[in-house]
């Protein structure tokens, strides 16, 4: 149901005027969507490996019982900074990357609608990336409350807790003007014809992440100022003794933390819809419905937070609310993973390298999710609650989920944004040692989890030991393989075969009646959509 | 204004988005210092803040430059309304948490504080509001709504009648009347802040009433305090609109700038009326 467009002609005025500023200033000052996009992806991939490096050092620690390479503190210090630097660093920022570079050549658009304000949502991810990694070196270390940052805990650490706390209002601020733009964008500035039943599904499905971005960012702000002042200036919100709670904390912290797991996978929902409907040859099946299922998880994800707190004590109504609303849940997710096996039946498929992350994301992100279904059942999550059962499922979603579907669409659009075919043999290579090693590492864990094996602990009794060595030889092997994605990715920009306009036939959205690579400005005239 | 743009406005680089970022990079670290009782934290902070300020005054002066030059189209002009109001929304998700945490404490924790699960740990504790919670011996009083807070209601909601008037006045092109409409909105906007002060110093010294008194003190203080602080940007941004009217900036067919902020005030005014009725009246 992708927009096809009336004709194939190249908007040849678009290349008069290719000059930009070059070396750094053209980077600090870029207006333009595909620079900041690129900025993106770049930032978002150093952050990739950054907080790759402390996962690894978290297994390394894990490799064997007993404490050997860091000291409990640090250990805390290295998951707290995992999970914030992979979620506010890592995978938000990619797909955020993914939008500048797409969505204005998915709707025929000249640019974002707010140029400036979006190099400012860039530019604002490195002073924040700065203010958490040199956290590490504050006194008293990074934050080490987990990256949920409850209270009391959280009210009682030093100055990298601080230092935390101004990080996330400035990725925040970041958030809420890239997802205004990105909305204003969408609304806004699309090519004449296109309606919005008409929209590629990976533009559906960032304006609704944005919208959701829109929603919950600021609460996280106001969650993390009740902390500061909790902290620094004598407030009560989180402390029992005058009138507040901490689980209050959690209430309004899930409010945002709930929606934002949806965040982190509704524009994987968007890359997968375009990359199997390409190499299946055949139109996405069940568009509307698609549409109508994005929209339907944005809106219950609002509804379901309190089902992260199920062991810090809810009257019963509110289990069973929370509980029977979460796994409402999978039903619309259902429908979109019938939808994407429907699109593949009886297509003629190919199996390059991002069908081949996207069927990986299919088939592993449903792991993921039926997981999600068991920790929604009150009964059984009281007893998973904190075990790396928990850590097996959210991995599911977010590595083998978010970003597996965000190497699908790096190899998916390289060509269009290089010139250059990738390798793809060695894309192939990268597919399936990073499927071999992600499940070595991770489905282990479920066994951990069930068998009681907490999280956010550095050591661990002696029956763990064996599947704790293998998650941690795989954890290994999928940090290695990730090399292999930037060898791939730095020969495709350098060279290789030239990538033709349209390199995957199968392909009907807009970006691809652009040459490739596709010029410095495009679509300033809007092409006409039918 | 002259003549309409053909093409949707893409500006060329700039500077001022990189200047802001590295305003933030020095406040960021700044308030983690100052807040720590570091050296170099105001230092810091007031560096990264005049920075801040600078880039407001660089980039808001390039936006009304390209504005007044004509290079913005309608289809510009419904970008600045869908991304003004979607500013709005998330600005009223900010307000939602902290109203959020305000029904909490007093329809949640404190009832449960006081029911029998907790009589072993706080024997005397009683649900009523307001309160400073069990732990918390410090007699206060609380801020009633008939008198300071009810003036402000007054001067708030009159500010929103004079800012649709001075509307009403740039559309008839009454240049005069916009002027003095402006004025008096920015006005009311600063004398409600004075005032508000005057209320802060007043809760200290007299009342006992302070940030740290419990669930009532906090969530009084950062309700109208960042309200406050909202009120205070507000009458800043009414107090540039009024500049750019007398430099004769907008026509009656243009001025978004004059619109956005008037969402702005009304938006201010709006979350005001929650406080009065929930934080100062239903006590």
């Amino acid at each position: 149901m992708a927009a096809i467009p009336d004709h194939d002609v190249v908007h040849g005025a678009d290349h008069a005027h290719d000059h930009h500023l070059t070396g750094l200033m053209r980077w600090l000052t870029t207006t333009n969507h595909k620079d900041i996009g690129t900025l993106y992806l770049w930032f978002s991939f150093i952050m990739f490996l950054t907080g790759g490096v402390m996962a690894l050092t978290i297994r390394a620690e894990l490799f064997q019982p007993g404490l050997q390479i860091v000291n409990p503190e640090f250990f805390n210090q290295l998951t707290t900074m995992h999970g914030l630097i992979m979620v506010f660093g890592a995978i938000m920022p990619a797909f955020v990357g993914f939008a500048n570079w797409q969505i204005p050549m998915m709707i025929g658009a000249p640019d974002m609608a707010f140029a400036r304000m979006n190099n400012w949502s860039f530019w604002l991810l490195p002073p924040a990336a700065l203010l958490l990694i040199t956290s590490f070196f504050a006194p008293g270390g990074a934050a080490a409350g987990g990256w949920t940052f409850y209270p009391p805990l959280s009210v009682q650490m030093g100055i990298g807790m601080d230092m935390m706390i101004f990080a996330i209002h400035i990725l925040g601020a970041s958030s809420i003007m890239g997802s205004i733009n990105i909305i204003t964008t969408i609304l806004n500035m699309r090519a004449p014809g296109m309606t919005l039943m008409k929209m590629p599904m990976f533009v559906w499905t960032w304006l609704i992440t944005a919208y959701l971005l829109v929603l919950v960012m600021p609460v996280l702000a106001g969650v993390v100022t009740m902390l500061l002042t909790d902290r620094n200036f004598g407030t009560n919100f989180f402390n029992a003794a005058g009138g507040g709670d901490p689980v209050l904390f959690q209430h309004v912290f899930w409010f945002f933390g709930h929606p934002e797991v949806y965040i982190m996978i509704l524009p994987s929902f968007g890359i997968v819809s375009e990359v199997i409907p390409t190499f299946s040859r055949k139109p996405l099946f069940g568009y509307s419905s698609m549409v109508y299922a994005t929209a339907s998880i944005a809106i219950l994800s609002c509804i379901v937070w309190a089902h992260h707190m199920f062991t810090a004590g809810m009257p019963a109504v509110g289990q069973l609310f929370f509980m029977y609303g979460t796994m409402l849940i999978a039903v619309p997710t259902g429908v979109k993973v019938f939808n994407w096996t429907a699109t593949m039946w009886r297509g003629s498929m190919t199996f390059e390298t991002p069908m081949l992350f996207s069927i990986g994301f299919i088939f592993l992100f449903v792991i993921g999710g039926f997981s999600g279904v068991v920790c929604a059942i009150v009964p059984i999550d009281v007893q998973v609650q904190d075990t790396y059962y928990v850590i097996a499922h959210f991995h599911y979603v977010l590595v083998s989920g978010s970003l597996f579907a965000i190497f699908a669409g790096a190899y998916y659009w390289l060509p269009k944004w290089t010139g250059h075919m990738y390798d793809e043999t060695l894309g192939k290579w990268h597919f399936w040692l990073s499927m071999f090693f992600f499940n070595l590492t991770f489905f282990v864990q479920h066994f951990l989890g069930l068998a009681g094996m907490p999280r956010r602990i550095p050591d661990y009794a002696l029956q763990f030991a064996d599947f704790n060595m293998i998650s941690s030889i795989g954890a290994f092997g999928f940090g290695t393989t990730q090399l292999l994605f930037l060898y791939v990715v730095l020969k495709c920009i350098c060279g290789g075969a030239k990538a033709p306009q349209r390199p995957w036939e199968g392909a009907k959205t807009l970006e691809w009646t652009l040459p490739s690579p596709a010029p410095y400005h495009t679509f300033e005239t809007p092409p006409l959509v039918k | 204004m002259s003549q309409e743009a053909s093409h949707y406005y893409v500006p060329a680089p700039s500077p001022w988005p990189i200047t802001g970022a590295i305003a933030l990079l020095f406040m960021g670290f700044g308030a983690a210092f100052s807040v720590n009782r570091l050296p170099l934290g105001y230092g810091l902070l007031a560096t990264g803040f005049a920075i801040l300020v600078y880039m407001m005054f660089g980039w808001f002066g390039t936006v009304a430059g390209e504005s007044e030059s004509g290079k913005f189209n309608k289809q510009v002009d419904k970008s600045f309304r869908w991304g003004m109001s979607w500013f709005i929304f998330s600005e009223v998700m900010f307000f939602g948490a902290f109203f959020g945490a305000l029904y909490y404490m007093r329809l949640h924790s404190i009832p449960d504080l006081a029911d029998l699960d907790n009589k072993i740990l706080w024997p005397d504790f009683t649900a009523d509001w307001p309160t400073a919670g069990p732990g918390i011996q410090e007699k206060f009083m609380p801020m009633g709504p008939w008198g300071l807070p009810a003036l402000n209601t007054l001067i708030l909601l009159t500010s929103g009648v004079t800012v649709t008037w001075a509307h009403w006045a740039l559309k008839l092109n009454k240049r005069g009347q916009l002027k003095l409409g402006l004025f008096l909105t920015f006005a009311l906007g600063f004398l409600f802040v004075g005032l508000q002060a005057y209320e802060y110093s007043h809760a200290y010294s007299e009342m006992n009433l302070k940030l740290s008194t419990g669930a009532y003190g906090a969530s009084f203080f950062m309700l109208t305090g960042f309200h406050g602080f909202h009120v205070t940007l507000g009458s800043i941004m009414l107090f540039v609109i009024w500049c750019r009217v007398l430099k004769g900036h907008f026509s009656p067919e243009n001025h978004f700038g004059f619109e956005g902020v008037a969402w702005y005030w009304h938006f201010v005014d709006v979350v005001w009326l929650g406080l009065f009725i929930f934080v100062y009246w239903l006590i």
